[in-house]
């Protein structure tokens, strides 16, 4: 069987049809960093997307090709994608009922008819 | 008023060579070892190709030059004033990357003196490149140190990139004789050998700390001849490929 992989790093695993565990070297795989762009100063950092690359200094010269070339950009973070943490897939139901407590939308208080009689009050006096 | 011919001959080798080794670098694009590594390496080598096409515009409008696409891609191959360095066919990325980390040091260097220059259409242009070179050394160093830790044979092929290009990179401060002399009394830049002496002490550092052997300079036969129009035979073939485009339609409007 031809396991020959267009990606040489997958080739170098050196997989095989018999299924045993394949020991991965060190450096052998790569990380997948995620990237965040900064526009200007001051700004917050907004992910864009991610690079491969052997470690946080690649990965932060590789992001600044990939997502730093066009708009404008002041500065770039890099972040291991496993040293991320978050919620399980499954845990999406602790979420699920945001939707109905509308109460606590900013957009739930009603102010505009104390403004208007503010105004009102203040063009009078 | 500073010397045009000695100036034409400093601005036209920077610029061959930023032109030569931007189309050289331009050869990997499709076949970087990475996707990421692949636009980096192009887009660098776009910006060599910038960088020549900036000094052709000065020789144009300060030097009373010729036409920068012209003069890119119409001279006899005589009239190029590269150095062999650049000419060198791409090799293995190791070569390649080597070469990069050579070159862009140099360059660096030179363009940071420039920024002093007497002669004044230098002075902006320097400063302008002064982000995008600096970005093209850190990217050649973090491959550098990266790939002399990365195992016997990645170690051992960096070695001998080192060991080819040495004596070739050389050849990028090939002495410019008179000319050169009155482009030094003129202020217009220090020198070639001022250029190459801090250029070693720049990569010696980072060599050494990526555990790799700078060879002796007095061991080493510098690569010369490019400066006065003498070139491997490498650039030939390069010239016809690079240029067949233009030639087809030298009065075309891009």
């Amino acid at each position: 069987m031809n396991n020959q992989s267009l990606d040489p790093r997958v080739n170098r695993l050196k997989l095989n049809a018999s299924g045993e565990a394949v020991t991965v070297q060190e450096g052998e795989n790569w990380n997948v960093f995620e990237v965040f762009h900064q526009e200007k100063r001051g700004a917050h950092h907004e992910h864009v997307g991610c690079v491969h690359a052997p470690n946080a200094q690649l990965a932060l010269i590789f992001a600044k090709e990939q997502f730093g070339r066009r708009k404008k950009c002041v500065n770039l973070w890099v972040v291991r994608s496993a040293d991320i943490l978050a919620f399980d897939a499954e845990d999406e139901d602790m979420f699920a009922n945001n939707g109905e407590k509308t109460y606590r939308d900013a957009s739930g208080f009603k102010v505009m008819e104390k403004i208007n009689k503010f105004k009102k009050a203040a063009k009078e006096s | 008023m500073i010397n045009t011919t000695a100036i034409n001959a400093l601005l036209t080798a920077m610029a061959d060579d930023a032109l030569i080794q931007g189309h050289r670098n331009s050869e990997w694009t499709g076949l970087g070892p990475i996707m990421e590594e692949d636009i980096a390496f192009s887009s660098m080598a776009q910006d060599k190709i910038g960088h020549a096409w900036a000094l052709y515009k000065i020789m144009q409008e300060e030097l009373q030059g010729g036409d920068p696409d012209q003069f890119a891609f119409l001279r006899n191959e005589k009239d190029y004033k590269c150095c062999h360095f650049v000419e060198h066919p791409n090799g293995e990325y190791d070569f390649s990357l080597m070469r990069h980390f050579l070159f862009d040091h140099a360059e660096a260097i030179r363009y940071e003196l420039l920024q002093q220059s007497s002669f004044q259409p230098l002075q902006p242009l320097a400063k302008k490149l002064k982000g995008e070179i600096k970005y093209h050394t850190l990217h050649a160093n973090a491959w550098v140190s990266q790939l002399c830790r990365a195992g016997e044979e990645s170690h051992a092929r960096m070695q001998s990139a080192l060991n080819t290009c040495f004596p070739l990179a050389l050849g990028l401060f090939e002495p410019g004789g008179e000319a050169e002399e009155i482009l030094i009394a003129e202020k217009v830049y220090p020198g070639e050998k001022a250029i190459k002496e801090i250029w070693l002490d720049k990569i010696y550092n980072i060599l050494s700390v990526a555990g790799l052997n700078l060879p002796a300079e007095k061991d080493a036969e510098p690569v010369y001849g490019g400066r006065k129009g003498y070139h491997s035979i490498y650039l030939q073939p390069l010239l016809e490929e690079m240029g067949a485009v233009f030639r087809t339609d030298p009065a075309a409007i891009w």
